[in-house]
């Protein structure tokens, strides 16, 4: 079990540091960005991949995965999607409300390993969250990865995010961006069709791709077993667990998920380390 | 630039990759090089269906109309896809309508054609079979996580 270090600060840690909310952008009927600024100034860093506990005061506290920029440490970044009595109340805060943020914490995205390899990154509904600051890494430093493509699926042209900056990724001409819904009208012109459906026809060098997924859990199942078809061996999928969690230091075992804790150990994991545990039903 | 034959073409797409050259042949005869451009109706629903066809390029969706919703696309195909299955079982009639979404190039293949060569030599109307099973099976399986809604949230059903 983790065991937190005599000398590690508290505040951030175990106890929430103040951030003020500086803007709120919606992105679909129920999912909204939060940028927000420490009370007492300073940044945080973090790695491309990992979470914040985001403590509403006097309501809750929750995981949710950064969706900032990394070279941007002064602004945090959380896209959240109102679904319970926490991130609804996340989501109702204000341009200059406040929000308690402790982290980051969990493992982040082999955006280091994967250096000189092709990179699929495949991602389902809200999942491209946790995964936008690894794009943007990517995208940054595109000259040391092989070919880049990124899928997307999301239910309908309406539930998808970053609607303009997708746009601006696929004007590139150094990545390929496929995106496709389950449902839509005459007025789409994109793809139609879960995101599984796209991975046969990527353009990469099968051995030598590293896959980064996230999303819901059935997805990211199906995901994988399209990459396997593909050639991509479980050793070069990495997916991003985001089952429930309290603590997120690997105290209380909530989120232990077989040896792993998902707080400590994940919630990135390479698919061959969490394979055995990937289809219990509970954790 | 070469031009390349209906055989290198048929060979090189994915559907038909390692077929037995003799089959090469037999489909290259019964095959056509069409074109459409966007927004034009490849096939209709009700309609006899009376070709397939491998997409080149383009894209493809297939729609299903319903007065009080208009045109719904179910799913969109593009390059190295295969497009309808409807002439392979009787009573030989699409089921939902196929439009181009952009200019796209395809091999049509005539069915009747087909379904003759396949009642005379078994054995090629089983490798038929077999591939179209295999993208029978996937499209099903794809309809069945459209209609799971893996992106939704629990809490939303
Ligand atoms: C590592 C990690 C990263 C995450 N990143 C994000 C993010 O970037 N954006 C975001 O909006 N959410 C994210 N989540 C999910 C988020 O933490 C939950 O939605 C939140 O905890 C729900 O709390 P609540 O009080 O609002 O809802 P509750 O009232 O606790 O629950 C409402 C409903 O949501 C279900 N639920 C709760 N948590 C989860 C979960 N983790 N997965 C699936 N269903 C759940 C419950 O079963 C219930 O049906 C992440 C979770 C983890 C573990």
């Amino acid at each position: 079990m983790a065991m937190l270090q005599e000398s590690e600060p508290l505040e951030g840690t175990l106890l929430p540091e103040p951030f003020i909310v500086s803007k709120v952008r919606r992105e679909t009927r129920d999912t909204f960005t939060l940028e927000m600024e420490p009370l007492n100034g300073g940044e945080k860093h973090f790695t491309p991949g990992q979470f914040n506990m985001i403590y509403v005061y006097g309501v809750g506290e929750v995981p949710i995965s950064i969706s900032g920029d990394p070279v941007e440490p002064s602004i945090l970044k959380h896209t959240v999607r109102a679904v319970g009595t926490v991130t609804r109340a996340i989501t109702s805060v204000k341009r200059g409300g406040m929000l308690g943020v402790r982290g980051p914490f969990g493992s982040g995205w082999p955006l280091k390993e994967a250096e000189g390899y092709d990179v699929v990154v495949v991602a389902g509904g809200l999942g491209l969250a946790p995964l936008r600051p690894a794009i943007l890494h990517l995208l940054r430093n595109r000259e040391r990865y092989g070919r880049v493509a990124i899928l997307y699926g999301a239910r309908t042209p309406m539930d998808m995010l970053y609607k303009k900056e997708l746009e601006r990724w696929r004007a590139r001409f150094d990545i390929d961006l496929d995106v496709t819904v389950d449902h839509a009208t005459g007025g789409w012109k994109g793809n139609v069709g879960v995101v599984t459906t796209l991975i046969p026809g990527l353009k990469i060098d099968v051995p030598n791709t590293v896959a980064l997924v996230c999303g819901p859990e059935i997805m990211m199942r199906f995901t994988v077993r399209e990459l396997n078809k593909l050639g991509i061996p479980d050793e070069r999928i990495y997916i991003s667990m985001e089952r429930n969690m309290k603590c997120a230091v690997g105290f209380c075992g909530h989120c232990q998920f077989g040896p792993q804790f998902i707080c400590r150990d994940g919630p990135v994991f390479r698919y061959d380390v969490i394979r055995p545990f990937f289809q219990v039903r509970e954790v | 630039m070469s031009v390349q034959s209906m055989e290198d073409i048929i060979r090189e797409h994915s559907f038909f990759k390692g077929l037995q050259e003799r089959y090469v042949k037999l489909l290259a005869g019964c095959a056509s090089n069409v074109r459409f451009n966007a927004g034009e109706y490849i096939f209709k629903e009700g309609g006899r269906a009376d070709k397939f066809y491998l997409i080149k390029s383009g894209k493809v969706s297939i729609e299903i109309y319903s007065p009080e919703r208009g045109s719904i696309i179910i799913q969109t195909l593009g390059e190295g896809d295969v497009l309808g299955w409807s002439w392979l079982y009787p009573p030989y009639r699409w089921h939902f309508d196929a439009r181009a979404l952009e200019l796209t190039r395809a091999i049509a293949l005539d069915a009747e054609c087909l379904r003759r060569k396949c009642e005379e030599d078994k054995e090629f109307g089983y490798e038929l079979l077999k591939r179209f099973s295999q993208i029978i099976i996937q499209r099903l399986q794809s309809a069945r996580l459209q209609l799971l809604d893996v992106y939704g949230h629990a809490s939303r059903e």
